[in-house]
């Protein structure tokens, strides 16, 4: 199965980087998730969780971020947001 | 004779000390110029994620945008003028003020009123000695910028160039910073900010791949309406970012020079002092000969 590049990145760096089966994230109608494949979208995000869950299958990852945008295309995720809070990913990490 | 000699001494000492100054600048600027290009590295991916999205909204669609059309209700253009809080660093700050000097000139002549925005200190201080009025100013931050000024000093041109004309809106925002190049070139430079030229990043159309069709999610304006803002920080961040690595390099090598001339200033006034304790021996020699000579003739 076809994997998704991703790329989390804030104004003040990258976030984090790599291959992901699967990203959800807090659109601006509702949490919207992508799989491989996805049609190229570009879409606000509102405050709120972006899980990844990353290829070859380890723990999924997740952040809090206050707003930004994600784009698709081609398989080529880019979240970028506005701010991560760290303290968010411990806490929703367990998931 | 011996005053002389003190005289140089004294040089000599306070010159030593400027120097370890000079150095010690010198090298804390070298240090720091590390960390900002490092800075600007880092806001490369968000500012091309940026860039990217903007361009494929623009293509994509045909929804206008305020940010995008020229004002014709106002004549008012507003100035950001990015210079550094402290000086030591040559002729940086004058540069870039020079720069918008003339900008300032070229806007007037067009029959445009200038609204002048600075950030750094010594350039907010060049105004306010010359009693111009600022319609904003920031300082505190010229060597280490960090996202939250850039997204401050963006909201207060963004709120300006959104304000009704009778509120002092802008019908366009220049800004003037210093573009590093390399460790020896830095350039002041001029960009219109807004409105909007989406021209950076585009990939060139007409290739193999068609840009993808976007779906828009909730609709086109309302992306364009979240992302312009955004890019509009994300310029301002990065020009913030270019003019404190160019600080730095200014202030290195200012400093470098200043280190160099004051060894220069040491290497002479050793001399001097050299000179002046040889003639005063000299001296002292041909007054005590003298001296003798006298009682001997006596």
């Amino acid at each position: 199965m076809a994997e998704l590049e991703v790329d989390v990145v804030a104004a003040d760096g990258k976030v984090w980087s790599g291959t992901a089966r699967q990203v959800s994230a807090p659109a601006a109608d509702g949490d919207i998730g992508i799989l491989a494949g996805h049609t190229p979208i570009l879409s606000v995000l509102r405050e709120g969780p972006v899980r990844i869950v990353p290829a070859g299958g380890g723990a999924p990852l997740a952040w809090h971020v206050d707003g930004g945008f994600l784009s698709v295309d081609d398989n080529q995720v880019t979240v970028v947001v506005d701010s991560v809070s760290e303290a968010a990913v411990a806490a929703t990490a367990g998931h | 004779m011996a005053g002389q000699q003190r005289v140089y001494k004294a040089r000599i000492k306070s010159t030593q000390s400027l120097k370890k100054m000079f150095r010690a600048q010198e090298l804390i600027a070298a240090s720091r110029i590390g960390k900002a290009r490092d800075r600007v590295a880092m806001a490369t991916p968000y500012a091309r994620a940026i860039t990217r999205a903007v361009s494929a909204v623009a293509t994509h669609s045909d929804v206008s945008h305020p940010f995008l059309v020229e004002r014709t209700d106002t004549q008012r253009a507003a100035v950001l003028l990015i210079a550094s809080d402290r000086g030591m660093a040559g002729a940086y700050s004058a540069s870039v003020i020079r720069e918008t000097e003339r900008l300032v000139q070229r806007l007037e002549s067009e029959g445009k009123q200038v609204a002048l925005y600075v950030s750094g200190r010594r350039a907010v201080a060049y105004y306010t000695f010359r009693q111009r009025e600022l319609a904003g100013q920031w300082s505190g931050f010229s060597d280490s910028p960090t996202p939250e000024v850039a997204d401050e000093i963006a909201n207060e041109l963004l709120d300006a160039f959104r304000a009704a004309p009778e509120e002092g809106g802008v019908s366009e925002v220049h800004v003037v910073f210093t573009q590093f190049v390399n460790m020896v070139t830095q350039r002041p430079r001029v960009v219109r900010l807004l409105p909007l030229e989406v021209v950076e990043g585009v990939a060139p159309v007409g290739e193999s791949d068609a840009l993808p069709l976007y779906e828009f999610e909730p609709s086109p304006a309302e992306v364009l309406d979240a992302l312009l803002p955004r890019y509009v920080r994300t310029r301002i961040y990065a020009n913030l970012l270019q003019a404190s690595a160019s600080e730095l390099a200014a202030r290195q090598r200012a400093m470098h020079t200043a280190t160099e001339n004051a060894e220069d200033l040491i290497r002479t006034y050793t001399r001097l002092a050299n000179q002046a304790r040889q003639s005063e021996i000299t001296q002292e020699i041909s007054e005590i000969v003298s001296g003798a000579d006298a009682l001997a003739s006596s």
